[in-house]
């Protein structure tokens, strides 16, 4: 009895533990970049782009990064969704689930899920020098998409497997199409696809390394695909590399604004997928 | 008893044969497979003609499973059909193996043929949709689709083509009636169907598959999921519908069979021990077997 007391204590002590390290760790980085971040922030920050250079320069703002990270999140998780959905449904609805060829599938993805970002950066860097394109806007869209579409098929396969099989057997049964199947498929999982799109977003949005020889960096903001394109993650990279002190903070700054969008994305999939699953089962 | 007269008397069984082609000369077009179905038909069996389903030599595997053993059974027309047996004998695999909604399931394999009004449901060539639309399917748990009531219910005459609104109201109106739902729901068409009870469910699911102008309805224990009352309600209703449709139901509850069964099937571990009249079957058992599972030695 004792002994069997002592185990409940000691894995409650592991579970409070690692609670605790979970929140505290959120906690301590929210505070630092609040802390070091704040003193540097204006809203000059947001709205203008840098003046007299970012790496030296104390002036202006990071809004060519802000809209250069916005266009290559958004552009890459949409060119992903459209890759995504198409192969979520054929493993899931078109193939045998468990055959050899899903299954392949499957390893696929999993295997470029944990490919690194650098290497996706690299890979992208190869593409675009020999068809001699210079580091874009397209590039870092089109590389941040090869980041996030395993990340999206991952999210969706989970969730497009928690659909009951009653929802095949109720369409099939009234006659439907395989694709008309489908669409009902994607209005039960609606919710659930517009948390992967989002999680998809977050993570483009904050990965430096796949941007970092593709989208080069610039401080005017890209008015077309093949201008380069700043972004935040290497706002932050090259302000903190900067030897002034006010351009290692205005990094702060920026991993602010970065921290602040993430959490607003995080928010709105909250919120959306609640209003949303209201038709769900 | 009408079903004996069908099973002995040959006669009146091509009486019947007649009459049933001229009714699928108004609803399914007539194909060359059909018409060379029912030649084959003719010299081989002539008892299973008249019925909208007729199963002949059906196996079904799961990967190394053999779950449905050379099952040869027809379904009467404008009857209720109970299927009953035992937990896990098969009696799901049979019902869903009528419309093809096996073939959603992985490692399936399905040997045999499946008429419906003299087409295969099995043969490659069979366009599918057209079959399942003849064939309404209630599950165990009802499952709404995911919109409002009215499109659950507009859904199914819309996908087969149905565009004019004032139209779909009057089929809504009339399905959700025919389901006794329209009382409690007509001023809430436009809300989500989830929020809906779950015996409200079932009979939603009813009216979606009745919209789609079926002419057979399935059910596999269509009210375990619900309370007393609303079960008595399903029951009644498909008493009411049973003289226009053809019902098959799966039910493990044997009181429940011989309340509504005309005819019933007894299925005992992938094979059909028995069919026939319900009151034939309940009463003079002619299977060792299906008089221990009516008097509920086995179970
Ligand atoms: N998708 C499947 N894959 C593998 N085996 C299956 C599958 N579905 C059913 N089976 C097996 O087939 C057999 C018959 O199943 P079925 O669901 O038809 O039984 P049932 O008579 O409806 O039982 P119950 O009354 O419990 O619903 C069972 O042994 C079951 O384990
Ligand atoms: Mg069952």
């Amino acid at each position: 009895m004792i002994n069997r007391n002592l185990e409940e204590s000691i894995f409650k002590i592991l579970m409070k533990g690692a609670s605790i390290l979970i929140v505290g760790s959120l906690f301590l980085i929210v505070i630092t970049i609040l802390v070091k971040g704040l003193s540097a922030f204006n809203l000059d920050m947001l709205t203008k782009i840098p003046n007299g250079g970012f790496y030296i320069g104390k002036e202006g703002g990071v809004l060519n990064a802000i809209v250069g990270s916005l266009l290559i999140a958004g552009g890459a998780s949409v060119i992903a969704l459209i890759v995504s959905i198409p192969i979520v449904l054929f493993i899931n609805l078109y193939i045998n689930n468990k055959s050899a060829l899903g299954n392949t599938i499957r390893l696929g993805y999993d295997i470029l899920f944990g490919i690194p970002s650098i290497i996706y950066g690299a890979f992208g860097f190869t593409i675009m020098v020999y068809f001699g394109l210079k580091t874009s806007l397209l590039g870092g869209i089109i590389t941040v998409a090869l980041l996030v579409i395993p990340i999206m098929v991952c999210t969706m396969d989970e969730i497009i497997k928690t659909v009951p099989g009653e929802l095949h057997e109720a369409a099939f049964s009234l006659g439907t199409t395989r694709l008309e199947t489908s669409r009902l498929v994607l209005r039960q999982i609606y919710p659930g696809l517009i948390t992967a799109v989002l999680l998809s977003f977050a993570r483009g949005i904050g990965d430096a390394a796949s941007v970092l020889f593709t989208a080069g960096y610039s401080d005017n903001i890209p008015f077309a695909l093949d201008q380069p394109a700043a972004t935040l993650p290497l706002a932050i990279f090259f302000q903190l590399g900067s030897p002034v002190q006010e351009v290692q903070d205005r990094a702060y700054a920026a991993a602010l604004i970065l921290t602040i969008v993430v959490l607003l994305i995080s928010i709105i999939a909250r919120i959306s997928s609640k209003i949303f699953s209201k038709n769900i089962v | 008893m009408k079903s004996e007269t069908i099973v002995n008397k040959k006669i009146a069984e091509e009486k019947k044969t007649i009459t049933d082609a001229n009714h699928n000369g108004n609803g399914t077009p007539k194909t060359e497979d059909g018409s060379a179905a029912l030649v084959h038909e003719n010299k081989d069996n002539q008892e299973l003609i008249h019925s909208h389903i007729t199963v002949k030599n059906l196996n079904v595997f799961f990967g190394n499973n053999h779950v449905l053993k050379d099952i040869n059974i027809s379904i009467p027309d404008k009857k209720i059909t109970a299927i009953i047996g035992p937990s896990g004998c098969g009696k799901t695999t049979l019902l869903k193996s009528f419309n093809r909604l096996l073939d959603s399931t992985n490692g399936t394999k399905v040997t045999g043929q499946v008429l419906v009004d003299n087409e295969d449901v099995y043969d490659p060539k069979t366009e599918i949709t057209h079959i399942r639309k003849k064939m309404g399917f209630l599950s165990q748990r009802p499952f709404p689709l995911p919109m409002s009531i009215y499109d659950n219910v507009a859904y199914g005459p819309k996908i087969h083509g149905l565009r004019k609104r004032k139209k779909l109201d009057e089929i809504v109106e009339h399905y959700l009636k025919s389901a006794c739902l329209w009382d409690e729901v007509k001023d809430r068409l436009h809300t989500p169907a989830t929020r809906l009870s779950i015996g409200q469910q079932q009979r939603l699911c009813l009216a979606r598959g009745l919209a789609v102008e079926p002419l057979i309805i399935l059910g596999d224990e269509p009210t375990s999921a619900l309370d007393p009352v609303s079960s008595q309600r399903i029951e009644e209703l498909f008493n009411s519908l049973k003289d226009s449709y053809t019902i098959a139901i799966v039910t493990h509850i044997l009181r429940q069979a011989k309340r509504i069964a005309d005819y019933v099937v007894f299925v005992y571990m992938g094979e059909i021990i028995e069919h026939g009249p319900a009151k034939q079957v309940f009463e003079s058992p002619k299977e060792k077997l299906t008089e221990e599972y009516i008097s509920g030695i086995i179970s």
